[in-house]
């Protein structure tokens, strides 16, 4: 086999109920800080979510666009990306890719009380992709991945698929799902969501919290001074169970295999990996099965936490918002603890993170499973800057 | 030295008329998409019940998965087939009927079985767990068929090692229209695997 070009995430921004900038995000995670707040519905029952300020992102937004040409996910993505690109020296150029991880984008178009429910077009995926892509005027258009669950983790893979195949030279993923009626009626006709904050892997977990994110990451092949906390891509799989369309594998078997895969690939045992970034939704299946994944894969030893409990499930975005507090964790050798972990609840006890703190790091595995039997695996090396090239 | 990689074959659904590697299998007049569709499943003689589940969009990819895997020559083994889809319309066929479930108050009916196929990638799932694929997927949407993204990404699946043959294509469904274009991967074959023969094929 040849032999492949390294790809790097070089720069990469978090917008969240935590704040504005990766950096104020990891602060927040330091104090152990929630995104997760009680919202009343109209004519419902309050439930816990982690959303986003709307009216301050729409201040920030009119400093650079026209707010009512853009729907709210596509101005808290171009936000987004506006200051990943702006911290970097990096230009956009004709070998620049777009990849946009979300779940349902702009379902929010469908209720009648919304905005652009004039416009049916919105709905669509692709248009999502040509607002993005026009606003940053590139070349390319946008490819959306649009993988339940595991999008955010799957657009890394697929962005370094296509990178090690020459088809782009970096790629901008931007990732991110509101939340919306349609999300929450959906979560709550399978009793899927929590009466309290979520809490992943512990005994009393009764399901998940949904949140908003949007996160987003620059991709290449070098990089240079204005490169932060930057990790090489060094493994990466996505196996399917094969077993049930919307509940995990009793045996883990796709996220065993999507493991074993990606440090295959890696070049990597087990005992490399420093760090594991679950996916840890606090449903009582979900995380049961990672447990015996991380068992089989003789990984149930290594520190793993969920940081669902601070961001609640932001869906599309999850994966890769994960990704980046896990790069900066490495970076800063600093382990966060697992929110809302009480006692063990899963049957293979995990070493679960129960406070923060330092520990030298330089390999994290990142894992994510979601609806269609889909998991994914990411395993990412810590890059001393030092060495670097340029 | 990369591997030389073929379409071993393709299967075409549009217009009410099945398309087997160039020749029409199956086709009828029936209007209503769910009612062709049925047609279909029974004039391929199946026998599995979990169709009768699926949305609109699942079955499709699972029909015409189908056609191709009976029709190759080539083993579809569970770690080494991956599977790639796109479409357009990702699962809003789906996603209108939960939106209406939802809309009134009044007679408020959301059903986990809608939800769970408000996700283009279930029908991948549905493949997998009918042809045990344990193996790479990944569903992308477009704004219309992308043979360079498809072209590159199955080929570099297959030359990283990651699948051997790769069952790939374009799965819309949306407004009652039906538009599939799939296919098989794999060393073995005759036409070869590139963007140009793809979107030749899909275009065909």
């Amino acid at each position: 086999m040849e032999l492949m070009n390294k790809v790097y995430i070089t720069n990469h921004h978090i917008l969240s109920p935590l704040g504005d900038s990766s950096i104020e995000n990891f602060n927040n995670l330091l104090k152990n800080n929630s995104g997760i707040k009680k919202h009343r519905r109209i004519g419902k029952d309050s439930f816990y979510s982690a959303i986003i300020d709307k009216n301050k992102g729409d201040q920030l937004f009119a400093e650079i666009g026209d707010v009512e040409l853009y729907t709210p996910l596509e101005r808290l993505m171009i936000l987004s990306v506006s200051k990943l690109l702006g911290a970097s020296n990096f230009k956009i150029n004709s070998k620049t890719g777009l990849i946009i991880s979300t779940t349902k984008g702009n379902i929010d178009v469908l209720a009648k009380d919304t905005a652009f429910y004039k416009d049916p077009s919105r709905a669509y995926l692709p248009v999502l992709g040509e607002k993005i892509q026009g606003f940053f005027k590139l070349k390319n258009p946008a490819i959306v991945v649009s993988n339940a669950c595991v999008s955010g983790v799957l657009a890394v893979a697929v962005a370094k698929q296509l990178m090690q195949a020459d088809l782009y030279e970096d790629v901008i993923i931007v990732s991110g799902d509101l939340v919306s009626d349609f999300i929450v009626a959906g979560f709550e006709s399978f009793q899927a969501i929590s009466s309290t904050p979520c809490r992943p892997y512990s005994k009393n977990r009764d399901g998940i919290t949904i949140g908003e994110a949007i996160a987003s990451v620059l991709m290449r092949k070098t990089y240079d001074a204005t490169s932060v906390d930057v990790v090489e891509v060094v493994g990466n799989a996505s196996c399917n169970d094969a077993n049930h369309i919307s509940g995990p594998s009793r045996t883990g078997e796709g996220l065993f295999l999507s493991i074993q895969a990606a440090l295959k690939e890696a070049k990597l045992e087990a005992t490399d990996i420093d760090y594991v970034s679950a996916h840890g939704t606090a449903t009582i299946f979900n995380d049961e099965m990672e447990s015996i994944a991380f068992q089989r894969a003789k990984l149930d030893k290594v520190p793993v936490n969920s940081l669902k409990a601070y961001y609640g499930h932001t869906l599309g975005a999850s994966g890769l918002l994960e990704t980046v507090i896990g790069l900066m964790s490495l970076h800063q050798n600093t382990l966060i603890s697992s929110l809302g972990f009480d006692e063990m609840g899963v049957s293979v006890p995990l070493n679960i993170i129960k406070e923060n703190h330092n520990k030298s790091l330089s390999v994290f595995l990142k894992t994510a499973s979601g609806f269609g039997g889909s998991n994914t695996a990411l395993i990412l090396k810590k890059n001393s800057r030092k060495k670097g090239l340029n | 030295m990369d591997k030389k990689l073929y379409i071993h074959n393709y299967c075409k659904i549009k217009n009410n008329s099945v398309n087997l590697n160039g020749e029409i299998i199956y086709s009828d007049k029936e209007t209503e998409m769910t009612v062709f569709l049925k047609n279909v499943y029974h004039f391929l003689g199946l026998k599995y019940a979990k169709f009768f589940k699926m949305d609109s969009l699942s079955k499709i990819a699972f029909l015409t998965s189908e056609i191709l895997v009976n029709n190759a020559k080539i083993t579809i083994k569970e770690t080494n087939t991956a599977v790639v889809l796109s479409n357009n319309a990702s699962s809003l066929d789906t996603d209108r009927k939960h939106q209406k479930s939802i809309s009134d108050p009044d007679n408020y009916f959301p059903s986990p079985s809608v939800f769970v196929y408000t996700l283009p990638n279930i029908g991948i799932g549905e493949i997998s767990i009918r042809h045990g694929l344990k193996s790479e997927n990944v569903f992308f949407v477009f704004s219309q068929y992308n043979e360079t993204v498809h072209y590159t990404y199955e080929n570099s699946l297959i030359q990283s090692g990651k699948a051997t043959t790769v069952l790939s294509g374009w799965t819309n469904v949306d407004d009652q229209s039906v538009d599939v274009f799939m296919y098989l991967i794999s060393e073995k074959g005759s036409i070869p695997h590139s963007a140009k023969e793809l979107i030749k094929l899909y275009k065909n």
